[in-house]
């Protein structure tokens, strides 16, 4: 979602590093354009001029060092970096569960802000960290939006309180009420009320809404807003803040390339943080919210820590002590453990999301190659090698006209995707090879890791100094 | 919205200053119109000697809008169809139930698709609303081939004679190239029955600088032929609205106001534009 800002971030940053000397005439001048990109991002403009304010008043503070620094670009780059962490939440925050069971958690926000999907999202999350969530339908406005809930709740299998039809028949405050009442009874540890969209302006259904915090009395009041907002964000963000005084946001639709900007203004305007991130079409595209990873990822930066965490997460430990201890006694790598490394990639999500992770991933060129990444890549390549015989995953070289012939019936690929396969494969493990004597990379994508061509020993002119190098 | 009127207000009777010209770009940002559409906007009142400006801003305005016409296409001779498309969450199902009521109000008859086969219940919303409105409706399972119901919609359609055709789909993000393509889809399977006359971007009015990615990528996989701008009855200024049509030189035919399925009506720039600095 901050991939234009960051895009427009460097462009900024690169004027400057273009510049030796840096004055005050410099740093306003990368203020200008800091304040430029944060209007073209929808940050909202009263909140992108207090943003520049505060960059230059700290960079003229610290001029006398910055002049000094090696590198002032970077030092400037750190102070717009802290300030962004700063109000996107800095160290971020948790969901605050209540002490006495349950949990009640309430969502509101404008229409098709993406509620009803997130409830759904939300309530998967917390189930697979070991809660027991109940679902409540309070949407008794939208057309059918009950329906929607319940459908996505039998589809992840969450227990669900709909006992109105909605489409403008019953009364939510009362949905709300017994929905608490009935988790109290059924010990479920968490509540997620799903509130109608309204506008911020509507008085009427903003009154609504108050009536059943009031009631339900929540320890959580959600804010949910779509990253694609515009200037308006912070009018609505205030209008709810000042209806309902919520506690924290949800930004949705974060999959897309909306600059953001958004996110920044509510941040700042109503000093609320982002609890959660909804980033894809799937239950399982929803995290908490990282403010540092946040801004390093506005600043193009990168998301490093997020890709080695969901390595983690994926990949057991002990399939990955295997394959190390495997490499290392320099046995060679089989089409077998390459069908594992294809599951544990597969695991981690979509190939163009974790590669987005990577720093540069938000340059205009690489963000074409990824939206042309496809997955099913990795499908077709899986059914190709699950079609081979244990034999031939261990031997590939067996593999004669025959056998590809029948693999590629077997897995209702053309035998030419099969010889792609088998020399892509060759040359991974050729590389492989080639990294246990230094270097690294992944061992699976030659085509983006480009091996790394063995040291050339250095040879000294010196015959003696040449002669204990070369004993080495 | 009223701090526009109140810049004009103030203008017609004192002279300019550099301040104020400021202020006024401020408010068009404000308003969703954009940084480079402001500007362009702030020539024109610089450039003026303060008398007539409200006047000579919206000339400005309409006059970097686009030329066609913004009334629906209509064949009474065939079928006409309409396809509806836009990112998720900017009101595409309410807006076929909409079209298809004033459609119907106006004496035509219409039959809609429902080719949201992704999002759980879709299908069921505006079923909800073709019986409300009383109009056919074809549906496909979950999970269908979204092209293949679009297809049987428009054989239905044409069997029992309706004057339009409205096919809602599912909302799709404009930078998933696939879910793009699944569209250019839909239009090719159904224009082996009955050409497609209108392609409706739906776009939600309070929506930032990105509607005009958005309706690009749209307009790239499907080639649009109008906007329908939904959700202005909020705070918002819609500006972004105008900000597309000047980028793409595609019209905004409708507006969407409220969830009412009578709160929807003809675009009319000069009207929008009046309201927006009064």
């Amino acid at each position: 979602m901050f991939e234009s800002l960051s895009e427009k971030f460097q462009s900024a940053f690169a004027t400057l590093r273009g510049r030796g000397r840096i004055g005050e005439g410099e740093i306003s001048v990368v203020c200008d354009e800091i304040r430029n990109a944060l209007i073209d991002s929808d940050v909202a403009r009263t909140v992108a001029d207090k943003f520049v304010e505060r960059i230059q008043l700290e960079a003229s503070a610290n001029l006398d060092s910055i002049k000094l620094s090696t590198n002032p670009s970077q030092e400037i780059y750190s102070i717009v970096q802290r300030e962004l962490v700063r109000i996107l939440g800095g160290a971020g925050r948790r969901l605050k569960f209540a002490k006495n069971p349950p949990t009640i958690i309430m969502l509101a926000g404008l229409q098709g802000s993406g509620k009803t999907t997130l409830a759904g999202k939300l309530s998967n999350f917390l189930k697979e960290s070991g809660n027991t969530p109940l679902l409540v339908a309070a949407d008794l406005q939208r057309p059918n939006a009950v329906n929607q809930l319940s459908v996505i709740a039998n589809g992840i299998d969450i227990p669900i309180f709909a006992p109105q039809p909605g489409n403008g028949v019953g009364d939510p405050v009362e949905v709300a009420r017994e929905g608490v009442a009935l988790a109290k009874a059924k010990f479920h540890n968490v509540v997620i009320i799903d509130t109608a969209g309204r506008l911020g302006v509507d008085e009427e259904m903003m009154e609504q809404i108050r009536s059943i915090r009031d009631v339900v009395k929540p320890d959580e009041i959600l804010f949910v807003v779509d990253a694609m907002i515009g200037q308006d964000a912070i009018r609505t963000a205030q209008a709810f803040n000042q209806g309902v005084n919520f506690d924290a946001i949800v930004i949705t639709k974060m999959d897309g390339d909306a600059k953001g900007g958004a996110a920044l203004s509510i941040t700042e305007e109503t000093k609320k943080p982002i609890l959660f991130i909804s980033n894809g079409e799937k239950t399982s595209d929803f995290d908490y919210f990282y403010p540092e990873r946040m801004a390093s990822r506005i600043l193009g930066l990168g998301d490093i820590q997020t890709l080695a965490e969901q390595a983690k997460r994926v990949v057991d430990t002990d399939t990955a002590k295997r394959l190390e201890d495997k490499f290392l006694s320099g046995q060679s790598f089989t089409l077998e453990d390459f069908l594992e490394q294809i599951q544990a990639m597969q695991k981690m999500g979509s190939m163009s999301k974790v590669l987005g992770l990577l720093p540069g991933a938000n340059s205009a060129s690489m963000k074409k190659q990824l939206a042309a990444i496809d997955d099913n890549e990795l499908v077709r390549t899986k059914a190709i090698v699950q079609s081979m015989t244990p034999q031939e995953r261990r031997e590939p070289k067996i593999l004669n006209g025959s056998r590809r012939v029948r693999i590629a019936n077997g897995s209702g690929r053309t035998v030419t995707e099969v010889n792609n396969l088998v020399d892509r494969f060759d040359a991974a493990a050729k590389m492989m090879k080639q990294m246990k004597n230094g270097g690294g990379g992944l061992p699976m994508a030659p085509q983006i890791a480009r091996p790394v061509p063995p040291k050339k020993k250095s040879r000294s002119g010196n015959p003696a100094k040449r002669a204990q190098e070369e004993s080495r | 919205m009223g701090r526009l009127g109140d810049f004009f207000a103030k203008f017609n009777r004192t002279k300019i200053t550099p301040e104020e010209l400021v202020n006024f770009s401020e408010l068009l940002i404000d308003a969703d119109f954009g940084r480079s559409y402001a500007e362009q906007i702030l020539e024109v009142a610089k450039k003026s000697d303060g008398s007539n400006l409200q006047e000579r801003v919206i000339d400005s305005i309409i006059e970097s809008l686009s030329k066609a016409p913004r009334n629906l296409a209509s064949h009474p001779e065939r079928l006409t169809t309409f396809l509806i498309a836009g990112v998720n969450g900017t009101g595409k199902t309410t807006t076929v139930a909409k079209i298809a009521n004033k459609l119907k109000l106006s004496g035509k008859t219409v039959t809609l698709a429902a080719c949201d086969t992704f999002r759980a219940a879709a299908v069921d919303q505006l079923t909800t609303w073709a019986t409300r409105i009383g109009v056919p409706i074809i549906v496909g399972k979950e999970n269908a081939d979204p092209a293949s119901v679009a297809f049987s919609a428009a054989e239905k359609a044409i069997e029992n004679g309706s004057d339009v055709l409205i096919i809602d789909t599912a909302g799709r993000l404009h930078n998933k190239e696939n879910l793009m393509q699944e569209l250019g889809k839909i239009e090719r399977v159904v224009s082996k029955v009955s050409p497609i006359d209108e392609k409706l971007f739906i776009l939600d009015g309070t929506t930032g600088q990105n509607g005009i990615e958005q309706a690009k990528v749209f307009h790239e996989a499907i080639g649009i032929s109008g906007i329908v701008v939904t959700k202005l009855d909020g705070s918002a200024g819609g500006g972004i609205a105008l900000a597309v049509e000047r980028d793409l030189q595609v019209p905004v035919k409708l507006f969407g106001f409220g969830e009412g399925v009578a709160d929807i009506s003809e675009f009319d720039p000069d009207r929008y534009l009046r309201n927006l600095f009064t």
